[in-house]
């Protein structure tokens, strides 16, 4: 249950909260190059999803595998040469920034040939948007996003690939719903009187952000998850560790979920500050936790 | 473009303001619109281009004779993709503050458009010199506009330039900020307005050149 819920706040936070189009402002240039008509727009949304998906989970065996610090095939191989503590500390993620643009270009060739060899149809409404992909950032930026999640944290709460596949699929909805919304926005702008200095990339630019104005709208949602998704389960724990008056417990779930409504109520700003200290308590926790777990290897 | 086209001076002047990389070509959206919060990082992300700007197209030159036509793009990014491990291994070491708060937006120059289009249409036709004028010719245009928007921002969303306050400093005038300036959605919006003020400019002073003429 911990794990979906960890894998349910992994999903809403990419799609929504930080979206990559309007938040970390990644995949800019099919943004606007690409968001003309709807059908194009869900057209390279679909095509991004997909090659973003096979892209993070080849990136993502790659940097747990070979390129993390004391990754088990790399030491392996490096175990043919040299005694083995030396080799349990070979580092490769210097690579990682050239192995994953190797990645992300050969899986989008592979991803052009097997759609032109099985699915011509969609191979000829994709068009010439599937080579551009490589140069898309949204996928080299999920691409550090897991790698972040890997390298730099203990065992405990190194990204599997469950959370690496959730990420890419739920980033790549993300923008497939930007661009979307973007597209449909600009049918009807082609209709409107826009001053001509403003005409083509600025109005888009501007729509863009009343829209990016729009999703901040999500930024307290990411920490009204974590409470509702983490802490029950903590006062549960806490509940079975001492037996607690059941009165103690109701009270507790009446004032989650009281603090829940209110700040659906509240505006964003307001309820940010203690959220965010919520999350740092949340994720402290965790964090001490871990030391624990890598002090085995 | 044909190689008996502009000289490698030309070229330089040219990548500043007639051909500005984010104004005029709409290239490299997506660390323009990101590390504009604040004058340093956005300094820092030019100065960081500018390094790997002119290190890939003079190796890219070097290679010309070499690449073939169906590998070019290849080379081209496993090239920028050296020189921004370099780069950010470099920033890790030196000015770590700045290296965090840029965070992933350092490696995402790999896939920075300008940088590929101009290995593209320059620097694998044309002689090292030449492809160096014109990579910090680009360069410095992409700074030029980068700090035009950082400025924006940074004024109106914090009251500051360069991290020195200037106004809206005080704890009562804090309130008065336009956050929402130093947030994404004012990214779109000041890189929205100030496009279609260039654009504006350019029809004027195209207008007075056809008149003189």
């Amino acid at each position: 249950m911990d794990y979906i819920g960890s894998l349910i706040l992994i999903a809403v936070s990419a799609a929504l909260i930080n979206n990559y189009v309007l938040h970390y402002f990644v995949g800019i240039c099919p943004f606007l190059g690409v968001s003309r008509r709807v059908d194009m727009a869900f057209g390279m949304g679909c095509a991004v999803t997909f090659v973003i998906t096979i892209a993070s989970f080849l990136s993502w065996a790659l940097t747990q595998f070979i390129l993390r610090p004391g990754a088990p095939l790399a030491a392996w191989v490096a175990g043919w040469f040299v005694d083995a503590q030396t080799a349990a500390r070979v580092d490769l993620s210097i690579l990682s920034y050239i192995a994953y643009i190797f990645v992300i270009a050969s899986s989008v060739q592979f991803v052009e040939m097997y759609v032109r060899k099985f699915f011509p149809a969609l191979y000829k409404s994709f068009g010439v948007y599937l080579p551009l992909i490589t140069t898309n950032c949204a996928i080299l930026f999920a691409c550090l996003y897991i790698m972040k999640h890997i390298v730099g944290v203990g065992p405990a709460e190194r990204w599997g690939a469950g959370e690496a596949l959730t990420l890419a699929v739920a980033a790549g909805l993300g923008f497939t719903l930007a661009i979307v919304i973007m597209a449909g926005i600009r049918e009807e702008l082609d209709h409107c009187d826009v001053p001509a200095p403003f005409r083509g990339a600025g109005i888009t630019l501007l729509v863009a952000g009343i829209l990016a104005m729009a999703f901040t709208g999500f930024a307290g949602m990411g920490a009204n998850l974590e409470a509702m998704l983490h802490p029950p389960a903590d006062a549960a724990h806490q509940a079975a560790a001492a037996p607690a008056p059941p009165a103690a417990a109701q009270r507790v779930a009446a004032d989650s979920g009281d603090r829940g409504g209110t700040r659906q109520d509240a505006p964003d700003s307001g309820g940010a500050p203690d959220d965010a200290t919520a999350h740092t308590a949340a994720t402290s926790s965790r964090g001490q936790r871990s030391p624990q777990g890598a002090s085995g290897p | 473009m044909p190689s008996d086209g502009p000289t490698a001076t030309e070229r330089f002047l040219r990548g500043v303001i007639p051909e500005n990389p984010v104004y005029k070509q709409l290239l490299g959206m997506c660390p323009t619109l990101a590390v504009t919060a604040n004058m340093q990082a956005a300094m820092t992300m030019s100065g960081a281009v500018l390094f790997v700007m002119v290190c890939a197209n003079v190796l890219t030159s070097m290679l010309r004779g070499l690449l073939k036509p169906h590998l070019r793009i290849l080379v081209f990014t496993l090239t920028i993709a050296t020189f921004v491990t370099i780069a950010d291994r470099f920033l890790a070491a030196f000015i770590y503050p700045m290296s965090r708060e840029l965070g992933p937006y350092v490696p995402l120059i790999i896939v920075n458009c300008m940088i590929i289009s101009r290995c593209e249409v320059c620097a694998q036709k044309q002689s090292v010199p030449t492809a160096a004028a014109d990579a910090i010719g680009q360069a410095l245009g992409f700074a030029l506009a980068l700090a035009s928007i950082a400025t924006v921002r940074e004024l109106l969303g914090a009251g500051s330039w360069f991290g020195i306050g200037l106004f809206w400093q005080s704890e009562a005038a804090q309130a008065y900020r336009w956050q929402i300036m130093s947030q994404p959605p004012g990214a779109f919006l000041t890189l929205g307005v100030l496009l279609a003020i260039a654009v504006a400019l350019g029809a004027v002073w195209n207008r007075r050149k056809k008149a003189t003429i």
